[in-house]
């Protein structure tokens, strides 16, 4: 179906990251480019330590907000191991996203689990791009913490053929009025890492 | 204007549009934000009632009145409320109803995935199954329509999927509201004895006919045929997975899911050579399209449960058994859900665990406990049961139960549908001990006000009801209140409460650390003395975020292994450790 082909973002990581506010920044961007676009993803646990992940899809029309597994053009992950649990759902010429942050799940915090240290490695053998920085240190330069999703999505933005007056206008509509200049500082970060 | 909404925000805009301005229903996932999303519009009545049989009970006076009213829960809710919904659909609505109920197909946060098409069928009235959000917005507006040209209530049925998955969504200019509240007596209609109900019963069965024959032309029952070699036969988000995958294949999409159109099914049949049913859950559709003589695949390839996705329905007709692989190999370690730092819930089963006893467990943040390393709970059934079940194997057990008996219960729980049951316990004399936490919030599903908090959906300062004061108005004269983050009078309590004859209630109250009202200020966030610390991984028992264990840190003259680490970004400094660090080390 060359003429409507439909890409697909995977967002993952841990409650509490942004994940979900990212992936609605992104659909705005899209739909404001022209695209028609849906979402899923699942509430109700997250809030509490829990795995999050967010598809979208977009294209000139979009059926399923789910992506059919192994299909996936592109995975945002914002925590380093949470990579690896959705490898099934990408296609293998996927490009990856990786922040690097590393959060210990239960398991591993209590020391009966290892926490993988062969993660970026892994990935650049067998993806041919894989981008990877630690977005909560870009966060921190651009003034917040809490902005390592937006890091995450400059990243992003690379990849996606959105105009930059886009980003920003979905940005400032996003925040509350003083938190859209470090958000702004932090897309650019993600743009530049 | 075009927005990106989720199914759930869709369908209380289309309320909106559709000029409802009655809603009533309890917080579930995936349902919540409907009701949340719908008290946020100007001129709108919407409540949180104390469950979803009262909701519905709530919503079908405000029908008899006149009005289009908003019924919301999930899929269990429908149970609770199933009791009004059989005989609200004799009795007719004279307003409208519409009841929405979000299932939710792979239990993402619920006890068991009932497919609730089976009450449309079961209670002889109509359903609607958008499938996204756009759709979720005008099927809602249509099922007020039928309800108010059939005088029927009407369901409409979500999946989570559905509710929160977004999608971009056209708004419309909403209808102005008309005020059409008054007195209708027609007490032949309305009053349920046995002779009005045989009457209306009748009237059921002819309205099941006109139904049946308004499907057959109903504009969201849809046929594309496109390749005639295979036709699918569809509806809610499933239809979109197919689409996904099988673009070129002819669909018959079922907007309606009860009663279905028999003609216009014969018609797709005949248009195409091989017809699958592609359906979550239960062979609802199959087994009536079976019944019609028709043949179709179905459930002999497709799932019978958990959700869909493209892939699923794909590898199904295609017989490709294999699907994507993962090229990582490894285990990695799970990640679930667990109490939050600071939760008062924490404490009380920390405690609760030092006491031999088989505990009744309830729905709510507290159901988590279950796990390692608190193996909180030994039973979980629904909403309000545990109150029930103690009452009931304290009583079979005998003697051998005596003090060893425990129901936990959230408030908003025990409000929901606990009430009757202490009453049960009081008035039949048990010797279990039910155990109320008391957050002050509903705070599982986003700390949604209830009877118990004083505010309303609305915003408005309530009535509050006093737990202590109903409970012993239910007949308990064994009650005491505690503080769960005190661990020393905690357990004392529950030790006392065990020990003494008949039914006893102890009040677990403090706020959820996350409700804001509460305003709870964290306290520094603390540290272990690593000098101090003896690896005796008493603090890692408690299951707290941010606890971890560090091995290798040994010591002169201590056999320690390893020592715990607080990490203090995430501590809220409620000192629950500190209570349970036999060394001092925390502090």
């Amino acid at each position: 179906m060359v003429d409507n082909e439909v890409k697909s973002i995977l967002f993952a990581g841990v409650g509490g990251q942004g994940i979900l506010r990212a992936s609605d920044i992104i659909c705005m961007a899209i739909m404001e480019a022209g695209l028609d676009v849906k979402k899923s993803e699942v509430h109700g646990m997250a809030q509490r330590g829990g795995c999050v992940i967010s598809h979208v899809r977009y294209g000139k029309k979009v059926y399923s907000p789910l992506a059919e597994s192994g299909s996936i053009q592109t995975l945002v992950s914002f925590e380093k191991m949470e990579s690896l649990r959705y490898l099934k759902s990408l296609r293998k010429d996927a490009a990856i996203i990786v922040n690097t942050e590393e959060i210990y799940p239960p398991a591993v915090n209590m020391g009966d689990a290892p926490y993988p240290d062969d993660v970026i490695a892994f990935l650049k053998d067998h993806y041919g791009k894989v981008i990877h920085f630690n977005a909560a240190e870009l966060a921190q330069k651009a003034g917040n913490i809490k902005t390592a999703n937006v890091v995450l999505l400059g990243a992003i933005s690379n990849l996606m053929n959105i105009d930059q007056s886009i980003w920003q206008s979905v940005i400032k509509k996003s925040f509350p009025e003083k938190l859209v200049k470090t958000n702004l500082a932090a897309f650019q970060m993600g743009i530049a890492a | 204007m075009k927005v990106l909404m989720s199914g759930n925000e869709a369908i209380a805009r289309g309320a909106y549009e559709a000029g409802v301005r009655f809603a009533a229903a309890y917080p579930g996932t995936p349902s919540t934000e409907i009701l949340e999303e719908f008290s946020k519009y100007d001129g709108v009545y919407a409540e949180w009632s104390p469950n979803e049989k009262v909701a519905v009970e709530v919503t079908i006076g405000a029908a008899l009145a006149g009005e289009k009213a908003l019924a919301v829960m999930k899929h269990v809710g429908v149970n609770v409320a199933a009791d009004p919904i059989f005989t609200v659909s004799y009795t007719g609505t004279n307003g409208a109803l519409v009841i929405v109920s979000a299932d939710d197909p792979s239990l993402h946060s619920s006890q068991n995935e009932q497919d609730n098409r089976n009450y449309a069928r079961f209670a002889k009235i109509p359903m609607l199954e958008p499938a996204d959000a756009q759709e979720a917005k005008e099927y809602i507006k249509l099922a007020f329509e039928i309800s108010e040209k059939f005088d029927t209530p009407v369901f409409l049925r979500s999946t989570t999927r559905v509710s929160h998955s977004k999608a971009v969504v056209t708004l419309k200019e909403p209808k102005k509201y008309e005020d059409k509240t008054g007195f209708t007596y027609n007490a032949d209609k309305y009053v349920m004895v046995p002779v009005n109900a045989r009457t209306q019963r009748v009237e059921v069965e002819k309205r099941q006919q006109a139904l049946k024959k308004f499907a057959e032309t109903f504009s969201e029952n849809k046929m594309e045929i496109n390749n005639p070699d295979v036709g699918i036969i569809t509806a809610g988000m499933p239809y979109n997975y197919a689409k996904d995958v099988f673009p070129n294949y002819s669909y018959l999409k079922l907007g309606m899911v009860y009663p279905l159109p028999e003609k216009l099914i014969r018609d797709f049949a005949s248009k195409v050579k091989k017809i699958y049913v592609v359906e979550e859950l239960d062979p609802f559709l199959e087994e009536q399209i079976k019944a019609m003589g028709i043949k179709v695949i179905g459930k002999e390839i497709f799932p019978y449960n958990n959700e869909f996705d493209p892939g699923i329905i794909k590898n199904a007709i295609e017989k490709n058994a294999q699907g994507a692989v993962s090229p990582y190999k490894e285990s990695l370690s799970p990640r679930p859900p667990n109490l939050c730092p600071g939760c008062p819930h924490r404490g009380l089963f920390y405690a609760l665990s030092k006491h031999k006893v088989y505990v009744h467990g309830d729905i709510g943040c507290y159901t988590l406990s279950y796990m390692k390393p608190l193996e909180g709970l030994h039973s979980c059934i629904c909403m309000g049961a545990s109150i029930g079940m103690a009452h009931g194997m304290s009583k079979a057990l005998k003697e051998k139960g005596k003090g060893k008996v425990v129901g936990v219960i959230g408030d908003s729980t025990f409000l929901h549908s606990g009430i009757t049951s202490l009453l049960n316990m009081a008035y039949n004399n048990s010797d279990a001990l039910i155990i109320i936490l008391d957050n002050s919030t509903t705070a599982m599903t986003g700390m949604q006000e209830h009877p118990g908090t004083g505010y309303t959906l609305m915003g408005k300062e309530a009535k509050k009801v006093n737990l202590k004061v109903l409970v012993s108005a239910l007949g308990i004269e064994n009650i005491k209140v505690i503080d769960p983050i005190d661990l020393k009078a905690t357990r004392n309590a529950i030790k006392e409460e065990l020990a003494k004859d008949g039914p006893s209630v102890i009040i677990a109250q403090r706020p959820c650390a996350l409700f804001k009202r509460a305003n709870i200020k964290p306290k520094p966030a603390l540290k272990v003395d690593p000098d101090k610390c003896e690896g005796c991984k008493a603090c890692l028992g408690l299951n707290c975020p941010p606890i971890s264990w560090k091995k290798g840190v040994t010591k002169e003259g201590s056999k320690r292994k390893g020592i715990s680490f607080i990490d203090e970004t995430l501590c809220n400094g409620c000192g629950l450790c500190e209570q349970v660090c036999k060394f001092g080390a925390i502090s």
